[in-house]
């Protein structure tokens, strides 16, 4: 994120830095009692909040996870809770189909996630030539889906891939191309679709934001000794926003492990294709609402949420950018 | 760099160019076919992105029968007026309940969000106190963790303590986004400048007076942006709505839609309401976004990845 923030925008840094040499030490100095006061009262809403909204969930649902419904005989009578260790975790892990969901979520990020890099980057190169008109239209009109509600998306798209109603199925039967959801092989590319759409246009307005921070004075110097606007791009361009693409990337992918309403409502169109535990998260909700087994939701809950926590920290490793300075 | 070896190849090809003449000159025919091959990708590319749109708001004003059919793309079975009175008449006018639980939770929550996201960040950016940058740690933890992923436990904590099925089972966790506190501390450097609050101090101004007459107000556009986030944030929200409501006069609009959709095949009636509904649901979204342009664009640039 630090990347990304000095790519696109250096003018806040910049005032950031010369703000805070002067002010900020200065004031803490002279009224140190008073401004430690206020910034507590200052920070208490947010944190009160944070704490009940993020950190108590997890943390409950860290308790929940250590303990079994148990029901006597035949499952009759009341249920008694006991403790049981780990035996949730180990009950999720050793389940099969929890484990295909993190595989399922794995292979649509390797489809969804390159074709959606190469697709922002690509809207956002050609939005960054010189040679493109329109700028700002094209700008609203690509960006226009990620406004929508995804569930509204993924409903319009499940029309769009419905036989008779799609003006595109027709079109794809008429061109001799068979459209099948019901399949694997296209229902999850078909999802992957849904996602591109959706985000296509956001990440087009970051790229773009990095492309419009690169000094002009390099590329006028790369268009001097003779490369061509591709060229440019390709070699310019491209490695100079490495980091805000590579950070876009990553932060897809661990995004994908949360995967929920668009399996959710594939299911009930494919549901030969796209099971009703097909991603983790599915899982854990099947698991609550379904079979009220909390403690095996908690314990998924948390193993999903502590592999999402660790991808993020292991590939960014962002570094505070107030810590250094 | 990379282009160098072919430099001096270049420069002994164009002996005669000065120095700022572009390699071809406009108009000449490359550059009017790469013009024309670049603004052909930018137009097929805003074409997939329309495309659903325009289907959805054709498909709005058909009626369910020319629906059904894939009939959209012609002149037959129009009936938009009919729709959109049955869309308010379906179920007892249960679709302008549910926008107006959508104005109230993205409303309200996007405002609080916003304020108590201000108030963070200026107190990060403008205080010193220990151990602030591991409590800003904190924050950023906050961001890393994607927000669904705190769903299902939020759900089991509300059940626990009977908040579930309430209002505020989807309000409170809605007021909160780490991002946005980091976003006004972005802002907060950017915006208030040191001096101003010193000189205010020497007038002899409280601290929370300072904060509420000179760090509001200039924070205004921060407040904005992060406002008009978390509000397009919570109206496309869904999966915590899901979980937590069942009473189907506590729903969104999106919730309500994703119901009416699942039902549409023991009544298909049920579909020209769907899409209908749809289009009404994006209105305030789009128009948001479209009267607001200048703060998504500070938000998404100052702003970062999320």
């Amino acid at each position: 994120m630090a990347d990304i923030q000095s790519a696109a925008a250096p003018r806040e840094l910049g005032r950031a830095a010369a703000g805070r040499g002067s002010g900020t030490s200065k004031a803490g100095h002279r009224d140190r009692s008073k401004g430690k006061g206020a910034a507590a009262v200052l920070l208490a809403p947010f944190f009160l909040l944070f704490a009940l909204a993020t950190l108590a969930p997890i943390g409950y649902a860290l308790w929940l996870s250590l303990f079994r419904e148990h029901r006597s005989g035949l499952g009759f009578g009341p249920a008694t809770t006991v403790f049981s260790g780990l035996a949730n975790y180990g009950t999720a892990l050793a389940d099969p189909v929890f484990r295909s969901g993190f595989l399922h979520v794995a292979v649509f990020a390797l489809i969804y996630v390159p074709l959606m890099l190469a697709g922002s980057l690509l809207v956002a190169l050609l939005l960054d030539s010189a040679l493109a008109r329109a700028k700002r239209f094209f700008q609203l009109t690509l960006f226009l889906p990620h406004v929508i509600p995804g569930i509204i998306a993924a409903i319009i798209w499940l029309y769009l891939y419905t036989p008779g109603v799609s003006p595109i199925v027709s079109a794809l039967r008429s061109g001799g191309i068979g459209f099948d959801l019901g399949s694997t092989t296209t229902a999850v590319p078909a999802m992957a679709n849904i996602a591109i759409w959706e985000v296509l246009g956001y990440n087009m307005v970051i790229f773009y934001a990095a492309l419009q921070a690169i000094p002009r004075e390099l590329l006028e110097a790369a268009v001097l000794d003779g490369a061509s606007e591709l060229r440019a791009s390709w070699s310019v361009k491209l490695p100079m926003i490495r980091s805000s693409v590579g950070l876009v990337g990553l932060f897809t992918a661990v995004g994908v492990m949360q995967l929920f309403q668009e399996p959710l409502l594939l299911n009930h169109s494919a549901p030969g294709a796209i099971t009703a535990d097909w991603t983790p998260n599915l899982y854990n909700y099947v698991q609550a609402f379904k079979n009220t087994d909390y403690g095996l939701s908690a314990a998924g809950s948390i193993l999903l949420a502590a592999v999402c926590a660790g991808l993020s920290f292991a590939v960014t490793r962002i570094s505070n950018p107030w810590r250094s300075a | 760099m990379t282009s160098t070896p072919v430099e001096p190849h270049v420069r002994a090809a164009e002996p005669a160019a000065p120095a700022r003449a572009p390699r071809t000159r406009p108009g000449s025919r490359p550059r009017t076919m790469s013009t024309a091959a670049v603004n052909t990708a930018l137009a097929l590319a805003a074409v997939y992105t329309f495309f659903p749109l325009l289907w959805m708001l054709v498909a709005a004003a058909k009626d369910p029968t020319g629906m059904a059919a894939g009939d959209i793309f012609t002149l037959h079975h129009f009936d938009l007026l009919g729709n959109l009175s049955g869309l308010m008449h379906e179920d007892g006018g249960i679709y302008l309940h549910w926008f107006l639980n959508s104005l109230l939770y993205a409303g309200g929550g996007s405002a609080v969000c916003a304020l108590i996201s201000v108030a963070a960040g200026y107190a990060f950016d403008k205080y010193a106190f220990k151990g602030k940058e591991k409590l800003f740690g904190v924050v950023l933890l906050g961001v890393l963790v994607p927000s669904s992923a705190t769903v299902l436990p939020l759900y089991l904590l509300a059940s626990k303590v009977h908040l579930v099925n309430t209002l505020w089972a989807v309000l409170i966790p809605s007021v909160v986004n780490p991002f946005g506190v980091y976003l006004a501390r972005v802002f907060s450097t950017g915006y208030v400048p040191d001096e101003v609050l010193e000189a205010a101090r020497v007038d002899g101004a409280g601290e929370l007076r300072i904060f509420r007459s000179i760090g509001l107000p200039m924070l205004k556009s921060g407040f904005t942006t992060i406002m008009l986030f978390q509000f397009s944030a919570i109206w496309n929200g869904f999966f915590l709505a899901l979980v937590m409501l069942s009473d189907k006069n506590l729903y969104p609009v999106s919730l309500g839609l994703y119901i009416w959709d699942n039902n549409v095949i023991e009544d298909p009636s049920l579909i020209s309401f769907v899409i209908c509904g749809s289009v009404v649901a994006v209105i305030p979204v789009v128009a948001l976004f479209l009267c607001l342009q200048r703060f998504w664009r500070s938000g998404l640039t100052a702003g970062s990845v999320k």
